[in-house]
């Protein structure tokens, strides 16, 4: 089972994130289960959700406790949740900003994961480029995918398109493959500086 | 099933529903082939007001009908009175549920008849005052504006009879209730209380809203008549004096309803979406004390100790109403009609 | 068609395949998704012949019900936790009237404090309603019971409650297959009323009963609930005919042959009792699960030939009766008075506290090792629970207990510099 927790705020897209990558999983013929925090958030309040994909049936419905990946839309939630709580040490995390990881203030929590997987990604620019919107979350799942190879870009682009409909989808799809690319590369160079 | 031959013996009088007038003016009691919406042989007492307000009122719907009424009750004395187990009074479809939920239980009745095809088949809702103006009150604004259609009859003997004479929200100044004892420097219910229903049921735009009592028959049946003419929300409010709660003389039950009407306690009128369109002038204006003092609800007013002061508050409560509905024909023109 | 659907929407989409006439809404988390979805059906003119009716209040809700009920309407809606206890009375009502009502509980925990968290303390606040109230595991299964549920309740003229966690399924998103139309007509025949409001037949519904027929109603109404048990298995059997599909029924089993020791539970916890209970037995703990589906009529008969063989029995209970215990535990032990086990009561999840699957476990190892308590609360924090009593002790305007543990909560987490109260 592969178990990825959403971190973000009320009105970034968090929940529907979790339920697009469940879809896309689901579209690849595995089982899925997404859900938000069950909270009473207004926009603007930190949000969390969680998506599992496995290839037999998920039973449990405890929340996501030891997350194999983190979707942080929201790097601004740095100081305020933790981020990192229950991550296994060998996981991903995904963080939308434009600025480096390095950049970004959490070195001493981050320090024992694995640095070739925790990878930045310029979300939101992304989405204003593409969608002309600041709302990051599908292209971020183009970045999961390339991040973690759980779930192909072709399964992200339908389930973004079934998600949201005509040119809206079309947009956020290219703001998810724009994401896609950019992660795909980003991983290239940490592997390289991590061998060199 | 409905419709069966009614013998008038059974109400006791000859000269049942005007029997004697021309036949345009008699009611639908004159008939030997009305229908019996609610049959003889119930539990109500004697000289009851509420018995004999929906019995004009839900024939006179019947009639206006064809004989297509689904009737809803609220729990209250005629509820109570009219089924006690194993027996029902009642000759049409006639369901009861609670207190509080009349108007919502004829919301989904009128639903579900929109729904099965069957629009011919009309609602009447009923409840008393406090099925009305108190417990039932918010479905009763929901059923307003959404303004379902359902014709809603309160039938207002200003308290809670069934339960043993309580105080409710449409229970008038001074009256001594069991919860509202005639003890203490202001005896009896308290001045400035109570609720208008009529004018909030206006204040929702419904189509009609109209209030009679059981002293105009005919003028009640009337009214039910145009009510059901109009679909949408529509209010009834029927004063039904009740000799129990009221300490009256069970022969007196009219009488002391046409003196409410006289008096201006209690205005008679009509109005269509929200606008006063006809109104049941004063034909022989009486001073409240006329009618207070056939009541012993009001007995502390009188007697020994009489409380004159009291009977002016409530005279200047009738005042206003003659103001504000112009109840009285010579003073219309000179007052403001402010409704 | 096999979708990867929220939990809600498969609901909304399930009941409208169910052909309701009459669908009234008052809106309270978490059962809005539901009522919502169904409401744009009926704009939208998907969902044709059906009368979507936004009312007042959840006592207007139940009562729009009746009233469409009586009159020969299928009629539904959908409540949780503070709306069902807004609409008691008529909940009451509808079955004291025999009206088959469906209505979907959306599992949510009663105030005060408010919280609209998951927990069962709304539906066993109702148990004793009149209502059949079924339990669903999974989005499937509450899709599934909807279905059953219609059918359920109009053959035996008694409302049917369907009840699914709120959040933790109404808001998950996961594969639930949608029948058709033509599966479910049909599964499904027209509602024909044993009663109905018809002027050409004029009864009285709702007349008042005295002492000298009241218990033989009543008891007639036993009679149905009654019934109903022989009828809930026959049904899930026909739904499995036409589906394939293991949905309803009284109870469900899981590794039970050989189980020494056997959690009892109702709803979505299930699924995470059998992980943990798939990992003990990998350790050599001897413990299966019976999940119930049927609550109300509760099927005790099904429950002692389940239970029959164990040494312990674990009730896991999101509600309890306070001052006393576990609610569904007194069912299992008054299905089995004259057997000899041990029970053992664990209350969680209440307002919504997260079940873990690690908690699970410690709490079935204690099991194994005979050192639970006879009433567990999972996860309680004591430490809280003894501050507040003693600063309940030492002064006597100690305030709200609620905001008390909130603010010790919160100067415990918050940072060395913010000042603690």
């Amino acid at each position: 089972m592969f178990q990825v927790r959403f971190h973000g705020r009320g009105g970034q897209g968090v929940v529907t994130a979790a339920e697009i990558l469940s879809v896309a999983a689901f579209a690849e013929g595995r089982h899925a289960q997404a859900f938000p925090s069950f909270g009473s958030e207004r926009t603007g309040a930190p949000v969390v959700s969680f998506c599992r994909i496995d290839d037999r049936e998920i039973r449990t419905r405890e929340p996501v406790m030891e997350p194999d990946a983190l979707i942080i839309q929201d790097a601004t939630l740095i100081h305020q949740v933790d981020l990192f709580a229950g991550l296994v040490h060998d996981g991903y995390a995904l963080v939308n900003t434009s600025r480096a990881f390095t950049e970004l203030g959490f070195d001493q929590t981050s320090a024992s994961f694995r640095q070739d997987r925790l990878i930045t990604c310029p979300a939101t620019e992304l989405a204003l480029e593409h969608l002309g919107r600041p709302l990051p979350n599908a292209a971020l799942l183009g970045g999961f995918a390339a991040l973690t190879g759980q779930i192909t870009m072709e399964a992200i682009d339908t389930a973004v398109k079934e998600r949201f409909e005509g040119a809206v989808g079309e947009r956020n799809a290219a703001a998810a493959a724009a994401a896609f690319d950019f992660v795909t590369s980003r991983v290239k160079e940490l592997a390289r500086a991590s061998t060199d | 099933m409905t419709r069966q031959p009614v013998h008038f013996y059974q109400v006791g009088s000859f000269a049942v529903g005007n029997r004697l007038l021309s036949s345009d003016d008699r009611t639908v009691q004159s008939q030997r082939e009305r229908t019996n919406s609610i049959d003889s042989g119930h539990r109500a007492c004697q000289g009851c007001g509420e018995a004999l307000g929906a019995r004009y009122a839900l024939d006179a719907a019947m009639r206006a009908t064809n004989g297509h009424v689904v009737a809803v009750n609220a729990t209250g004395c005629l509820e109570v009175f009219s089924t006690p187990y194993p027996e029902t009074s009642w000759r049409i479809p006639w369901l009861h549920s609670l207190f509080g939920n009349a108007p919502a239980v004829a919301t989904g009745v009128a639903a579900a008849l929109r729904v099965k095809g069957k629009s011919d088949v009309r609602v009447v809702a009923q409840a008393g005052d406090g099925g009305t103006v108190d417990i039932g009150f918010g479905a009763l604004s929901g059923m307003f504006e959404r303004n379902d259609d359902v014709l809603f009859i309160c039938y207002d003997n200003e308290g809670y009879m069934n339960t043993g004479v309580q105080r409710s929200a449409a229970t008038p100044p001074a009256a001594r209730t069991a919860t509202t004892d005639a003890v203490g420097p202001e005896p009896g219910n308290v001045f400035g209380t109570g609720k208008d229903l009529p004018r909030i049921a206006m204040a929702h735009d419904i189509p009609y809203v109209a209030t009679a009592t059981v002293a105009d028959l005919h003028d009640l049946e009337r009214k039910v008549e145009r009510a059901m003419e109009i679909r949408g929300a529509r209010y009834l409010h029927v004063l039904v004096p009740c000799p129990l709660g009221w300490g009256s003389a069970s022969n007196d039950t009219i009488h002391i309803a046409r003196l409410a009407k006289e008096s201006g306690l209690f205005p008679v009128f009509e109005a269509e979406n929200g606008t006063v369109t006809s109104v049941s002038t004063i034909r022989r204006r009486v001073p409240v004390e006329q009618y207070l003092s056939l009541q012993r609800r009001y007995g502390h007013l009188f007697g020994k100790s009489p409380r004159p002061d009291i009977v002016a508050r409530i005279q200047a409560i009738a005042d206003n109403n003659i103001a504000r509905y112009g109840l009285v024909d010579d003073a219309t023109e000179s007052m403001e009609v402010n409704t | 068609m096999l979708r990867q659907i929220e939990g809600s929407r498969a609901i909304a989409e399930t009941v409208a395949l169910c052909r309701p006439e009459v669908v009234c809404a008052y809106p309270i988390s978490p059962q809005t998704h539901i009522i919502e979805a169904v409401g744009a059906m009926v704009k939208s003119g998907k969902l044709a012949g059906c009368e979507f009716i936004n009312v007042e209040s959840e006592f207007a809700a139940m009562s729009v019900a009746i009233g469409a009920s009586a009159t020969g309407a299928r009629a539904y809606t959908a409540t949780a936790s503070q709306g069902l206890l807004f609409m008691l009375e008529a909940v009451f009502n509808a079955s004291g009237l025999g009206l088959p009502i469906v209505m979907t509980l959306a599992n949510r925990a009663i105030g005060a404090p408010i919280n609209i968290w998951n927990d069962h303390s709304d539906a066993m606040a109702a148990r004793d309603a009149g209502w059949i109230q079924l339990f669903a595991e999974t989005n499937q299964e509450a899709a599934d019971l909807h279905v059953q549920a219609f059918r359920l309740a109009e053959e035996l003229s008694v409302p049917v409650m369907v009840c699914m966690d709120g959040f933790i399924l109404t808001h998950a998103v996961e594969g639930v297959d949608i029948l058709d139309q033509e599966s479910v007509d049909s599964f499904l025949p027209p509602y024909e009323p044993r009663q109905v409001l018809d002027i050409d037949e004029p009864v009285s519904i709702g007349a008042m009963v005295g002492p000298e027929a009241f218990e033989e109603v009543r008891y007639l109404a036993h009679l149905r609930q009654l019934d109903a048990l022989e009828r809930i298995p026959g049904i899930a059997q026909d739904f499995k005919e036409l589906t394939g599909r293991d949905s309803g029924g009284l109870i469900r089993t899981y590794r039970i042959d050989g189980a020494e020791i056997i959690v009892v539970a109702l709803g979505s916890v299930l699924g995470t009792i059998k992980d943990a209970v798939d990992n003990r037995r990998e350790l050599g703990e001897r413990i299966g699960v019976v999940g119930i589906t049927t609550f109300r009529p509760f099927p005790s008969e099904a429950v002692r030939e389940a239970l029959a063989d164990a040494r312990q029995v674990v009730v896991l209970e999101k509600s309890f009766s306070t001052g006393f215990g576990g609610v569904l535990s007194t069912d299992v032990a008054m299905s089995m008075r004259d057997m000899d086990f041990d029970l053992r009561t664990v209350i969680a999840g209440l307002g919504g506290r997260a079940i873990t699957r690690r908690s699970l476990e410690e709490m079935l190892k204690q099991a194994n090792d005979d050192a639970l308590e006879p009433l567990t609360f999972l996860d309680l924090d004591q430490g809280a629970v003894e501050r507040e009593r003693a600063r309940m002790r030492s002064v006597r305007r100690s305030g709200p207990s609620a905001e008390n543990l909130l603010r010790d909560r919160a100067s415990s987490a918050a940072a060395p510099t913010r000042r603690d109260v």
